[in-house]
């Protein structure tokens, strides 16, 4: 159960791998973690470092089954108080986008959707619960540079919003998380766009957005005003921006 | 053809008076122990629990995704014995109901807490003490029996002294559902109070005070200012009191009307300026010497029942309260934990503290021989986690503990070296409840029926 300060006590976490999920698992620090990873072997390296009480299992994002099988795995130690959803893929940039863009959307998109929705059943039916959404500040408006992704994550982020009304009442809160450029394994061969994190800070924004069950977060804080600037940005200008 | 029991069922958002963390369950309304009964052997895997006014701050009577059975309909007064002073009500009876029915007919109840807002079932359940703990000890040493409904179902009448009193009494509602119990009363002669009130100018003194004075009255508590350092740590204002001498007057209650905190405040509206301010202009209104004068029952038992939801000025994030009591010889730890919170600059509105009497036969029943301070603080603080568990760390190193029905953040294993009868409880529990039927969040957090999940 979370308790009376937003603390936690089990935490699944979808992506298993994803440096941003393991920071925030660390970060949250429950008594019990379930990482639902692809690369098992490489999620159970990690387990290794963490405190006991963590669990791998095999998923695969896009297979309901798996889905379906690593959920199961969570809740047969108990309640969950908070499922990640941090899988997702970053696609190549520039022209090549457009032929991850399929690959893109059933990722960051329909199986993050499809894996709300399961999560969200679950929740709903245990009375209480947490859903947190990696999102980006790339959803906020589609740039020349990553389209391809940032559709993918609005379509996500804007069904986890509508998710979050939804279940208004039900004791489930569903959090977006939006950062900007974070320094992890999966952008580690792009520069560092302004405004950039680090995967820790990312962590320390999804506890504070829990305790205060915050809707929509930006990392870093001032991204928000940055993305409002952007989103305001007329078309001919925001179009030559360089990054 | 009987109609699906889900038809009777309402979801609905729980929280405790702390407005923390709700969580969402189906409530019914059972008219009797009939219905408790059907209500528990018809559980749904996620157990039952039993609320009164919800008036525990924390999960106590929470029930995430399972049922959680409101006592509203069982609130009659069976019988009224005013020649031996016994009443016999209803579990869902609140003291309020009750202390104007009492008052006129020369009664009072015999534990009251700093609200009449509190059933009767609750009472029992969270095993409540009052400002004269150091006197009469706690509300189920004046409970004559009670009748249960146990988790399967069965109606049992449960008498004081027996293991499953003692499992019930402060078991916060985990073993089974009581629909009435038999309360002793005290008499009284007069509507009025008679109290003495006095300031203290730091925590020595106020200490000094509470140890030397005590004994003399029947009611005893101080309030402390939380954010006054230096010379001035832990000053405050005592107050004692005693059921007055009849006086000619009626014997009547009628407490004023009552205002009404109409929405939630917004966040920070209680900060640590706000507080130094109240503090403050509440210290300085108290009398430098001992000044005795009348004040009704509502005045000095119940200050806060004149705001209706005055929870609601905590804004939208609530707030906990840390009750710990510590052992008599470690009035050190009261003043490091008072410490611990200026230091961190977390602002207390509210600071109480009072020395408990003896402990009741109660397994997980909070009072025992000590000093109990009581802080209300709002759950935004920034970096409250890790000041409340270093207070915890204080408490349990002095073999104290905190109080379940206060409680909204403790960790599992620091309740389990806290109550040294957990084990013992736990026995009880289980033989009456093999299949885990009551379940509350408290529970779940906590692991106290050591069925966590």
């Amino acid at each position: 159960m979370k308790d009376a300060l937003g603390s936690v006590q089990s935490v699944l976490l979808l992506g298993g791998t994803s440096d941003i999920g393991l920071a925030a698992v660390r970060a949250l620090a429950p008594r019990r973690a379930v990482l639902a990873a692809r690369d098992e072997a490489a999620a159970a390296r990690t387990a290794a470092t963490l405190p006991a009480g963590t669990e791998v299992v095999g998923f695969d994002a896009t297979d309901a089954a798996s889905r379906r099988q690593a959920m199961d795995a969570a809740w047969g130690g108990g309640d969950v108080d908070v499922v990640l959803v941090a899988f997702g893929m970053l696609g190549r940039a520039g022209d090549e986008q457009l032929a991850d863009a399929r690959a893109l959307h059933e990722v960051n998109g329909t199986a993050a959707v499809a894996a709300m929705t399961e999560a969200a059943e679950r929740l709903r039916a245990q009375g209480h619960g947490t859903i947190v959404l990696l999102s980006s500040v790339a959803a906020d408006r589609p740039r020349v540079s990553n389209y391809a992704y940032g559709s993918s994550k609005a379509a996500a982020d804007a069904f986890a919003r509508g998710l979050g009304d939804a279940l208004h009442g039900s004791g489930v809160d569903v959090l977006v998380i939006r950062p900007g450029f974070v320094k992890t394994s999966m952008t580690g061969h792009l520069d560092a766009a302004p405004l950039s994190v680090g995967a820790d800070d990312v962590a320390e924004a999804i506890v504070a957005a829990v305790r205060r069950r915050r809707a929509i977060t930006y990392v870093p804080g001032a991204m928000r005003w940055v993305s409002l600037v952007l989103r305001l940005m007329p078309r001919p200008l925001f179009r030559r921006l360089p990054f | 053809m009987p109609r699906a029991r889900g038809d009777l069922l309402t979801r609905v958002l729980l929280s405790g008076w702390g407005r923390t963390a709700p969580t969402a369950a189906d409530v019914e309304r059972p008219a009797g122990a009939a219905e408790v009964a059907e209500a528990l052997r018809s559980s749904n895997g996620r157990g039952v629990t039993a609320r009164g006014l919800g008036r525990a701050y924390g999960d106590a009577a929470q029930n995430a995704g399972g049922r959680v059975l409101l006592t509203e309909r069982m609130s009659a007064v069976r019988r009224f014995d005013g020649e031996r002073g016994v009443v016999v009500a209803e579990s869902g009876l609140s003291l309020d109901r009750l202390i104007r029915m009492l008052v006129p007919n020369g009664w009072f109840v015999p534990v009251t807490p700093g609200t009449r807002f509190v059933t009767l079932g609750g009472a029992l359940a969270a095993d409540i003490h009052g400002k004269n703990h150091h006197r009469d000890g706690s509300f189920s040493e004046h409970v004559e029996w009670f009748e249960l409904v146990t988790p399967a179902g069965e109606l049992r009448r449960v008498e004081a002294g027996s293991d499953l009193f003692h499992a019930t009494a402060g078991g916060m509602g985990l073993t089974g559902v009581v629909t009435q119990l038999a309360l002793r009363l005290i008499p009284i002669s007069s509507a009025a109070m008679r109290v003495t009130t006095e300031r203290a100018a730091d925590l020595d003194t106020l200490l000094a005070r509470l140890r030397a004075r005590d004994e003399e009255f029947r009611y005893s508590v101080a309030w402390l200012d939380c954010l006054k350092r230096g010379a001035g740590m832990g000053r405050g204002v005592l107050m004692w009191g005693d059921h007055a001498e009849a006086d000619g007057q009626p014997l009547a209650f009628d407490p004023a009307s009552r205002l009404k905190v109409p929405f939630t405040a917004p966040p920070g509206v209680l900060n640590g300026l706000t507080t130094r301010a109240f503090n403050e202009v509440w210290y300085r209104k108290s009398p430098r010497r001992p000044h005795t004068g009348p004040e009704s029952i509502a005045q000095f038992f119940h200050p806060l029942d004149s705001v209706l939801d005055w929870n609601r000025i905590y804004g939208p994030r609530g707030f906990v309260q840390y009750q710990s009591v510590v052992p008599l010889e470690r009035e050190d730890v009261v003043r490091a934990m008072i410490e611990r919170l200026s230091s961190a600059g977390t602002s207390s509105f509210l600071a109480v503290l009072k020395r408990f009497g003896r402990a009741s036969g109660g397994h997980l029943s909070f009072p025992v021989p000590g000093w109990t301070l009581a802080l209300d603080i709002p759950a935004g603080v920034r970096g409250l986690p890790a000041v409340l568990d270093a207070l915890d760390a204080l408490v349990l190193d002095a073999g104290g503990r905190v109080y379940l029905a206060k409680d909204a953040r403790v960790r599992p294993e620091t309740v389990e070296r806290m109550y040294p009868r957990l084990g013992e409880w736990r026995a009880v529990q289980r033989t009456v409840d093999p299949e885990g039927v009551m379940r509350s969040d408290l529970d779940r957090r906590l692991g106290l029926t050591g069925s966590r999940a």
